[in-house]
């Protein structure tokens, strides 16, 4: 591998408004080898890759293809360079058949005004049964996700690439799948084809590539062989950040937290998760961590009953409950603040005070069924006021407000029913600092007046910083629990990814290859 | 927990003059002054155009000829605020008057007859609910459908020929076509009903609810609000409203006819639609749907007395329709 490399980035700058989403980062491709290229969200390795697939334009720096200095303005220019990516998400078109999808660029360019449909399902067969038995004929919305990934994959392998990169292609595929895929990564090695290759999970990257690279809040840490780091190193690698007072302060070891709040005993849904105990103590904030769809917010969810258990018991304060819709859930005082502000959080062409009041129109309502408009601006005002919500008044519409203050207003809202217990699923998403210490400060306030509280986040610094207890899902099922003096980034990131087991699964990714 | 004294407190050192009117609010208030603006000032101008206009018997006429389908209008604002639509009102009232007709005539007293025909006309609701909650279908296409149905049920029960039904007692009757004072019962009956409605859609928590549902159906069940009921009870309030508008309509005509009311259901959502209600749900008002509809009634009635062909009084109204969403879509993308 002492040969020029087959793709090298040098300096490369992205900044998308204020923000600095690339700085002067570096990376460099041999040809045949597979390179994993790692960081927590948000450390820009989406945005290196879209840069290289001629999605986004680097502000600065230069891309460097076989020893010529390029310019990819368009994923058509990447194409022929030789450059494919499969992205994370899924972006076929539902409605065609998987061969139409595998073959899209090529019916692009084709000039014949009539297809030949014969040749085309044959094609797909041929690329699409390397990684699956797929019929091609399939429409691609009767596929399951993982299967549906599988077609992008396969898309990919038609181009003829010399650079393929893929960006977290096991996230949606079983074991099984999996190690099918790693088998035809290997055999595109064998032909030369060099692979970029970005995954949070450990055991993948140990058993399949050959060198590592890791980002770092947009910055480039460090490239290694990968016989020459362990799982613990790139953790640190990936993490190695101070946290900063952003946070306010923890219960003290001596205090210990108080009665049982809310428990959760063997809660599961048939589906997602299953036998998820939780227990929330008074005076503490417990944090809930994990990767993305592992089944965080669906357990508060069906805790909630927004979603259907299939088993489980749940008990607030020591007596049972039977919730059956999500409204005897906040009757009994039990809460949840969506992931998703705008999509199911808030209602946004109306008023700050009609939007407070919709979690419990009873308490505002007087007799003969008529709603209380002078009840409900008033408990709006004074909520809006020790949220500290900036507004024109509490009638404006929520569209109005800006991000961190549509957050608080949902907050209001939980709080509008001086709730027992509030689940909250990622309350400081996309909101400015300043707004993220206020919340911090309420959530810490609310649990020393005695109100149970549960903080889902993907922020580690979230977790740690704020919560006395964090509890990691993983793949649904509760993967271990870390208390305050355990706390640290690399403990959850281990928890989540479940490197543990990194010696057993390597062994038997090896013993299928 | 201490929540609420905090609350108490504060409450206690600044009362805010409740009930003031937001921004939403203001904005429908502004579209309900720019309607009437309007309105007023089309009667102006045809009381020069035209002398017989602005007459008590022109006026009444006016208001008798949009009352009955006002009342439908109602139930059809309702229902484009929680984000559905009913294309099937126009075979809903013809189904009404038609049961309601057939049972008289086989011996039942006009008053029960009229009640089953209601009843009848909110059981079609009701399916609809059902088919729109609980098999998940929407409302365009299950609406579509009973649209259809419902309407073929009309000529199954009348086997396609008008029912002649003169022998209704005067006293039934004069709910079509008497009046109190000079003022037709069928006026009384449509302010009656938009007075109460537009008082509960505005107060009643219950209303409220219809407003979460069709402002963001997502965000009103994660506050715990059922919003399959909502949907499902404003289904059967569109469509009884529809059958008690059919019941009026037997008492006007003293008649039942199996292809009356076919296209009115268009008239409607154009009323409800000028009016100010969205065809994405969440919002609308009574008024304003009223006044939607009084507007298309004054041009109608203006293009009679001005001696303007029949076949051109649609391409108008279409026209009027187009001008008042691109306006309304104009105001809304500049606000936000």
């Amino acid at each position: 591998m002492t040969e020029a490399p087959i793709l090298e980035i040098r300096n490369l700058t992205k900044t998308f408004g204020p923000v600095l989403a690339l700085s002067e980062v570096k990376f460099e491709l041999f040809r045949g080898e597979i390179h994993a290229l790692c960081g927590e969200n948000g450390a820009g390795k989406s945005t290196l890759m879209n840069m290289i697939a001629g999605l986004l334009q680097p502000d600065d720096g230069e891309i460097v293809v076989d020893g010529q200095r390029v310019s990819i303005a368009s994923p058509a220019a990447a194409q022929s360079l030789g450059i494919a990516l499969v992205h994370q998400e899924i972006a076929l078109c539902q409605d065609a058949t998987v061969a139409e999808n595998i073959y899209m660029a090529a019916i692009n360019r084709r000039r014949m005004p009539l297809m030949n449909y014969q040749k085309l399902y044959c094609d797909a067969q041929r690329v699409m049964d390397l990684l699956a038995p797929i019929p091609v004929r399939t429409r691609v919305a009767d596929l399951s996700i993982s299967n549906q990934q599988l077609v992008e994959i396969a898309k990919a392998l038609t181009l003829d690439c010399k650079v393929l990169m893929l960006d977290e292609p096991t996230a949606a595929l079983t074991e099984s799948e999996a190690r099918r895929l790693f088998a035809i990564v290997r055999g595109l090695k064998q032909r030369g084809i060099s692979i970029v290759y970005i995954s949070h999970r450990m055991a993948e990257i140990f058993s399949l590539c050959d060198r590592i690279t890791i980002f770092r809040d947009g910055r480039y840490v460090a490239t290694d062989p990968i016989e020459a780091v362990s799982p613990d190193d790139v953790v640190r690698k990936m993490v190695g950040r101070e946290i900063t007072q952003l946070y306010p302060d923890k219960l003290l070891p001596q205090e210990k937290p108080g009665r049982a709040i809310l428990c959760v005993e063997g809660l599961a849904d048939g589906k997602r998760f299953a036998d998820v105990d939780i227990e929330v103590r008074e005076g503490e904030i417990l944090g809930v961590g994990g990767l993305i769809g592992a089944g965080r917010s669906e357990i508060a969810q069906t805790i909630c009953g927004i979603r259907a258990a299939v088993a489980g018991t749940i008990a607030l304060n020591g007596s049972p409950l039977n919730i059956r819709h999500y409204r005897d859930a906040v009757d009994a005082g039990l809460v949840y603040l969506s992931e998703d502000r705008k999509g199911s959080g808030l209602f946004l062409d109306m008023p700050i005070a009609a939007n407070i009041a919709a979690l419990d129109l009873g308490r505002l309502t007087g007799r003969l069924g008529l709603l209380d408009r002078r009840a409900e601006a008033q408990q709006a005002s004074c909520l809006t006021r020790r949220l500290g919500v900036r507004m024109a008044g509490v009638e404006a519409a929520v569209s109005t407000l800006s991000g961190g203050n549509q957050q608080k207003v949902a907050i209001a809202k939980q709080l509008s029913i001086s709730p027992k217990v509030i689940i909250m699923d990622e309350p400081t998403r996309g909101i400015d600092v300043g707004a993220k210490v206020e919340i911090h400060r309420l959530l810490r306030q609310l649990a020393s007046q005695g109100v149970g509280i549960i903080v889902i986040s993907s922020e580690l610094p979230e977790l740690i910083g704020l919560c006395d207890r964090v509890m990691v899902v993983r793949e649904g099922k509760i993967a271990g629990e870390l208390g305050a003096d355990e706390l640290s980034e690399e403990a959850i990131i281990l928890l989540a990814s479940g490197v543990q087991q990194t010696s057993t699964q390597q062994e038997e990714a090896k013993n299928v290859a | 927990m201490s929540l609420r004294q905090a609350g108490e407190t504060t409450m206690a050192v600044e009362i805010k003059p409740a009930g003031r009117r937001g921004n939403i609010a203001r904005m429908a208030t502004l579209r309900e002054a720019g309607l009437i603006a309007i309105i007023l000032a089309l009667c102006i101008a045809m009381s020069f155009a035209s002398p017989h206009f602005l007459t008590w018997g022109n006026l009444r006429a006016m208001m008798m000829s949009f009352s009955i389908e006002g009342i439908v209008v109602v139930g059809m604002t309702i229902l484009l605020i929680v984000g559905g639509i009913d294309l099937s009102v126009g075979s809903v009232v013809c189904f009404s008057m038609v049961v309601s007709g057939a049972l008289f005539l086989s011996g039942l007293d006009p008053w029960t007859a009229s009640l089953i025909g209601i009843a009848a006309s909110a059981l079609i609701g009701a399916v609809m609910g059902f088919f729109v909650t609980v098999v998940g279908l929407n409302h365009f296409i299950t609406s579509l459908a009973a649209m259809v149905i419902v309407r073929g049920m009309c000529l199954v029960v009348t086997k396609g020929t008008p029912l002649s039904l003169f022998t209704l007692p005067p006293e039934f009757k004069a709910l079509g076509q008497g009046s109190f004072r000079d003022i037709p019962y069928v006026i009384l009956i449509f302010v009656m009903v938009v007075a109460i409605f537009d008082f509960l859609l505005r107060r009643a928590t219950a209303f409220r609810k219809v407003f979460y549902t069709g402002s963001n159906e997502k965000a009103a069940q994660y506050s715990g609000i059922k919003t399959s009921h909502v949907k499902f009870w404003v289904t059967v309030l569109c469509s009884t409203l529809a059958g008690l508008a059919g019941v009026i309509y037997m008492a006007r005509f003293g008649a039942a006819t199996p292809t009356f009311g076919a296209g009115m259901e268009l008239n409607i959502i154009a009323a409800a639609v000028i009016g100010g209600a969205s065809l994405n749900g969440g919002s609308g008002t009574i008024f304003g749907a009223i006044l939607g509809m009084a507007l298309l009634s004054v041009v109608t009635s203006s293009l009679i007395l001005l001696d303007v062909s029949v076949y051109w009084q649609d391409m108008i109204k279409g026209c009027i329709l187009l001008a008042a969403v691109s306006i309304d879509h104009f105001l809304h993308s500049r606000k936000f």
